[in-house]
């Protein structure tokens, strides 16, 4: 079963359960819960969780939901966070890094094309290195930043997961960055809309293979 | 006590908020301004000025990305 943790103003949870159901079962946990028993990998989705007042994801890593999040990740349990979830895992300290407003300050809504590096953790292992993935981004601080000398160290241990290809960065992030995942790669965030790319009628459904990993910790657990 | 904090844009990171408004400056006439950074000002009664700094680091400032300073508004800080 996987959970897909609901704050106030969250507004792709929906579409997270919908995507998780094409490969295994799902429930919203919401975002009071702070029991995650029975709960083999979590989903923190996008939206604007606590109205993104302050900084996008600032508020809601305080959530009883998110403290229990943290304790499943150190457990190794799986963890995907997209868009406003990989706000919130940064900025709880889940994922390096931080996410700023786009560069060209607009909010950016299109079609990606994003490339997989070599990375590790259930993730990794559903998603072969060199393939490209067509997934929309929607979101307006979605340039994530670290410094210099981290984003070497991440990308020696293998912790870049996604990049955007070449012309299709929307928002200005370094080294075309869009995923990264933990040291234990259990867990992993990026700004495109995995989601969103489920069914070939709304134009790809290359997302599901994040889900799929997912799922596959939920039939082996 | 009241406190201010002010909270920037750490030095090196780009700030378009900043970038666009100087760049708007000079259509609106005024000339020789360079350097704009956009920050946020938070305002709030403590009682103890003390734990200023641990709740800066953890909730009002990502210390990745913004430094801060607390002014107290006795002047010290």
């Amino acid at each position: 079963m996987i959970g897909v943790v609901q704050f106030p103003g969250s507004c792709d949870e929906r579409d997270a359960v919908a995507a998780c159901e094409r490969v295994g079962e799902a429930r919203l946990l919401w975002h009071e819960e702070s029991d995650l028993s029975g709960l083999d990998a979590i989903v923190i989705p996008g939206g604007f969780s606590y109205g993104d007042y302050l900084r996008a994801g600032a508020i809601a890593r305080f959530s009883p939901a998110m403290e229990a999040v943290a304790r499943f990740a150190a457990d190794g349990g799986p963890v995907l966070g997209i868009c406003n979830g990989f706000q919130v895992l940064c900025e709880a300290g889940l994922l390096p890094g931080a996410l700023l407003p786009n560069e060209g300050l607009r909010f950016v809504f299109r079609q990606v094309e994003l490339v997989a590096e070599d990375f590790g953790g259930p993730f990794g292992a559903e998603i072969p290195a060199g393939s490209t993935l067509s997934i929309p981004v929607k979101h307006m601080s979605g340039r994530w930043f670290a410094p210099d000398e981290d984003v070497d160290r991440l990308e020696s241990s293998g912790q870049i997961a996604f990049r955007y290809a070449e012309g299709h960065n929307p928002n200005g992030s370094v080294r075309d960055v869009a995923g990264v995942t933990n040291e234990a790669g259990n867990v992993l965030g990026l700004m495109p809309h995995p989601e969103h790319a489920v069914d070939p009628l709304t134009g790809s459904e290359d997302g599901l293979s994040l889900f799929r990993a997912l799922a596959t910790r939920s039939v082996a657990a | 006590m009241k406190a201010k904090v002010l909270i920037r844009p750490k030095e090196g990171i780009l700030d378009p908020q900043g970038k666009a408004v100087e760049r708007a400056l000079p259509a609106l006439g005024f000339e020789g301004v360079s350097d704009v950074r956009v920050g946020r000002l938070v305002e709030l009664e403590t009682d103890d000025p003390s734990k200023l700094d641990s709740l800066c680091e953890k909730l009002l400032a990502n210390p990745l990305i913004e430094d801060f300073e607390v002014q107290l508004e006795d002047g010290k800080g």
